[in-house]
């Protein structure tokens, strides 16, 4: 039986009827047609879906949309404001981030939380926060260099 | 050319033109493409290494939410031919592969039958409700026994599982051998890896019954290369078939193969008359998209006492799983005419066997048979230096190809462009400290510690071409470049990227070259119906043949540009013009020594169309096509210094530095440069210490998901210390040698290197990669430590 949500992502309020079993990230990218929100396994190890729901980077593939029912959600499409980047996402233009971009938006949520949390993290910590996410082009060197940049432009 | 040209452009970090779309979501991979009407297929694939398929049921799927489905015979006869093979070696057998199983399947994933439904779920719900009836057949896992006598043959109508055996030499190793003052010897063995690009395949299908058209959006690192292949087995003329892949989220050679579902992707669209899309889930990522690595190698190599090496002679194992595939046949075979690597040596002896085992096919994986080759002469070097007596650094010096060989002929027959071994070690050893990081060593071993340092010096062959090096496949790229009304340029290049940023790169050529604005300047790929041909990204190609293809089209562009601004300036001087007087300079076609009298490539771009003014002989229109072949290989080449430390407890391997010293020629973007070698140094590392596809002996993949994968994460590394040489290469205008896979060649045998150099007061001259904690504890549970009173 499917199930009545009501969803606020990216500011617009959106009610919808979704199957019990379907996954927010294929809410928001099959229903809401919220495609920068990527799939990149099935076990919650490589944080390509990670979304913020309501002030928390969570992994979207291990959500159900039923779980995020009248929560606010925030997207990687949610993130620049009036056309204005992010410092984080302009962290990752300046510092060359990402290169097949794929899992470029879940790291960028993912960070934009930890810097909420820790406006001046240590490369170490920096690493360690990034231990749920996986990139396979980067090696992570300009990943890092990103956060340091995006930390900085934020205290500015 | 380039060379001598003022560049503003060319060598500056240049931010890249990908990164405002895929940093705000607005990317465009294959999953993302969502069509009217379309519906989703999931493929239902063989739980066993090797069965008899009885027969299938597929009644119990049929519900209102499954629209069609097709079973292996149903699929198979649909194609006209099976997969095709390129650059069949001579001698050598395989099996026909068809995109499913349909009367035995043959490795654990083989695809057995696909159904389309409304929904991701429904499709994946009906799975489970098709019946087949398997007689499980005796497994064939082992490379080294596959082709013997008494192994179960997977083919029985060829008669072993052997697909060649190709044994050959150079010089004469017997004499090498017999002159030695010593031999060392190893058995190497490189596992299987899963190249796990972020992005897992995707495929998405619509077919216009009304006219045969179609069109496939795909994961695929070579767009055109996947319309010749799905067009010959579907039985399509290629001017039918459309193959799209805008944005690719990695591939590191898993996505140059055309895979089954791409096939059964369109004859389902065909079959339900709607658009179907397929996505990999990444656990069947594991067992659906091939392997890379995968080789079991013997070497004996004969040294003099002075570190000379005098000559080797390998056996190569290559586990080709149950098909050959594209050339990935060819792969194992560069192993061998690599494995001089940086070294003046003359005299190998080599067999390489390449056999079927009951396991998905292996294909290019980041480097394919030159790491494996690296891996193999970066050891022996070692193996040297620790019999000797010697530092690795004095051992690899001793053996250098001299500065002033190049070009140089390999005993293995490839020909390296240009190389200057000694200035990109010396400048590896200047940054890491050679010396004191010795100094640290020792005075480390006295405390107890285990510390290490890795030393390599090495060199891959890529920028393929030549056509001859190609197997059929094409050795040349494609460019037309544009230019319109505006002055604007659009470039349409054949070589589609999956990440390395060549939308930049090129952009940066062009501008450079035509003197226009970068922002001016668009890179248009991965679109089959607007880029006519190519042939794709893989072997570190892209900038060297697509790059270069770029300027020959350009060399056109400005010709008839000249001659335009020719006509335009005669028109404002009233007067006529010999054309050799009009140069363009910084984007202006001026009058020699009247350099106020100048049109501009607005103004040239408006004439050729507008065409008023052109010269009676001059057609309208400036667009260029160019396909340009190389007439050599690359050579880049790179000398790499790590240092790790082994916790004694656990046996594990912490990386403290990484000193990575690459030589790619011409460098176009600096900073694109450095995040290759980042991403590679990664990959070559995971190797090292992390990843591997485990088996078991019913050939069931064990570290068959992401949970059991170790991939490697942030914390694993450090900051990396990366520096330069430039040595241009002489076999393409640009000068460059291409950087996708150096680093990942180089860094497993660095790390390698490091972690037996830790060990080696211990006894220890070999240790299998990858060198986990549980690997690296055993040894030290054999070999004792120090602290436990071991030898020191």
């Amino acid at each position: 039986m499917p199930n009545e949500i009501s969803v606020t992502v990216n500011g617009t309020r959106h009610t919808s009827s979704v199957e019990p079993r379907t996954l927010l990230v294929h809410y928001l990218r099959d229903e809401l047609g919220l495609t920068g929100t990527h799939v990149g396994c099935d076990t919650s190890q490589c944080g390509a879906c990670t979304v913020v729901v309501d002030g928390s980077a969570v992994k979207s593939c291990t959500v159900l949309a039923v779980q995020a029912d009248g929560s606010e959600v925030t997207t990687i499409e949610g993130l620049a404001q009036d056309g204005e980047l992010h410092p984080v996402q302009e962290g990752f233009w300046e510092e060359h981030g990402l290169q097949c971009g794929f899992c470029t938006p879940g790291i960028i949520m993912t960070l934009h939380q930890v810097l909420d949390e820790q406006p001046d993290p240590s490369e170490e910590e920096i690493r360690h926060s990034l231990a749920g996410n996986i990139c396979r082009c980067t090696g992570y060197q300009n990943i890092v260099k990103a956060a340091q940049f995006a930390a900085q432009r934020m205290q500015e | 050319m380039i060379a001598g040209q003022v560049s503003k452009l060319i060598g500056s970090r240049v931010k890249r033109k990908e990164d405002p779309r895929l940093i705000t979501g607005e990317g465009k991979y294959t999953d993302d493409v969502i069509l009217p009407g379309m519906a989703f297929f999931a493929v239902l694939r063989s739980p066993y290494a090797h069965a008899r398929i009885n027969s299938i049921d597929t009644a119990a799927a049929a519900h209102p939410d499954v629209l069609g489905v097709m079973t292996g015979a149903e699929i198979n006869d649909r194609c006209a031919e099976p997969f095709p093979l390129f650059a069949i070696l001579e001698g050598m057998q395989y099996p026909e592969r068809w995109p499913m199983a349909a009367t035995k399947a043959n490795y654990v994933g083989e695809p057995i039958a696909a159904v389309a439904a409304s929904s991701r779920a429904a499709a994946r719900d009906a799975l489970d409700l098709i019946e087949v009836d398997y007689d499980p057949l005796p497994v064939v896992t082992d490379m080294e026994t596959a082709a013997d006598a008494d192994t179960p043959v997977i083919f029985e109508e060829m008669g072993s599982n052997l697909c060649y055996e190709a044994t050959d030499q150079a010089g004469d190793p017997d004499r090498a051998f017999a002159e030695a003052d010593g031999v060392v010897s190893a058995r190497l063995e490189q596992p299987r890896l899963i190249p796990n690009p972020m992005e897992p395949r995707a495929a998405v299908a619509e077919y216009e019954r009304s006219t045969g058209n179609a069109t496939l959006w795909v994961t695929t690192q070579n767009p055109h290369i996947e319309r010749m292949v799905a067009a010959k087995m579907l039985g399509m003329p290629e001017n039918k078939l459309r193959v799209i892949a805008i944005d690719v989220g990695g591939g590191f050679g898993c996505k140059i193969n055309t895979y089954s579902e791409s096939i059964i992707a369109i004859a389902l669209a065909e079959h339900i008359g709607r658009p179907v899309k397929w996505a990999e889930d990444r656990t069947e990522h594991f067992v659906a998209t091939s392997h890379g690595r995968g080789q079991a190698q013997y070497v004996e190599a004969a040294y003099k006492k002075d570190g000379t090496l005098l000559g080797m002679k390998l056996k190569i194992y290559a586990d080709l799983g149950a098909y050959a595939q594209v050339i990935s046949h060819v792969i194992p075979t560069l192993t061998p005419s690599l494995s001089p690597g940086v070294y003046g040596i003359r005299d190998i002896g080599w067999t390489t066997i390449g056999v079927f085992t009951n396991k998905i096919p292996y294909d290019a994986y980041r480097g394919a048979g030159r790491p494996e080759a690296a891996y193999i002469i970066e050891r022996v070097m070692d193996l040297i230096a620790d019999a000797t007596g010697k530092d690795p650094v004095a051992v690899r010096r001793k053996n250098f190809i001299p500065d002033d060989a190049f070009p140089y002929e390999t005993p293995t027959g490839m020909i390296y462009d240009s190389a200057d071994y000694n200035a990109a070690l010396d400048k590896a050893l200047d940054i890491a400290g050679y010396d004191d990081l010795r100094a640290e060593q020792k005075a480390a071993r006295k405390d107890g510690k285990l510390m290490g340092i890795g030393v390599t010096v090495t060199t891959e062959v890529c920028g393929f071409g030549p056509a001859a090096a190609m197997g059929g496949l094409g050795g040349f790229e494609s460019a037309t470049v544009r230019v319109d009304p505006m002055g604007k340029v659009t470039v349409l290049t054949g070589a589609s990227p999956h990440g390395q940023g060549e939308e930049t790169s090129f952009a940066q050529i062009v501008a450079d070259d035509l003197g226009v604005p970068f922002e001016d300047v668009e890179i248009i790929h991965g679109d089959t119906s607007i880029v006519a041909r190519g042939v794709g990204t893989f072997g570190s190609r892209t900038l060297v043949v697509g790059g270069t293809a770029i300027l020959k089209a350009n060399e056109q562009i400005k010709d008839k540009a000249t001659r335009i601004a020719t006509a335009l300036l005669e028109n404002k001087i009233e007067d006529t013009l010999d054309p050799q007087l009009v140069t363009l300079e910084d984007g202006l076609f001026s009058i020699q020594d009247m350099p106020d009298q100048y049109v501009t490539w607005a103004e040239v771009g408006s004439e050729a169309y507008d065409g008023q003014l052109l010269p009676e002989d001059e057609q309208p229109g400036l667009e260029a096509v160019s396909f340009w072949e190389p007439p050599g290989l690359t050579f880049p080449f790179s000398a790499h210094i790590a240092v790790i430390e082994i916790d004694q407890d656990t046996g594990e391997v912490s990386l403290k530095r990484y000193v990575s010293v690459d030589d790619c020629g011409t460098v176009i973007n600096p900073t694109l440069v450095e995040g290759q070698i980042h991403g590679g140094l990664a990959q070559g590392i995971g190797q090292a210490l992390l990843e591997q596809a485990v088996w078991d002996d019913e050939g069931q993949l064990v570290s068959g998901s992401l949970m059991d994968y170790a991939m490697p994460f942030a914390q694993e590394f450090p900051m990396f210390e990366l520096d330069r040489t430039v040595t241009p290469s002489p076999v393409n205008p640009l000068g460059a040698k291409g950087i996708g896979e150096m680093a990942t060649i180089s860094a497993t045998p660095t790390v390698a290197n490091a972690v037996i150099d830790a060990l080696s007061h211990l006894g220890v001259t070999h240790v299998d990669i990858p060198m986990t904690a549980e690997r690296i504890w055993r040894v030290l549970q054999n070999h004792g430590s120090r602290r436990r009173g071991g030898r020191s």
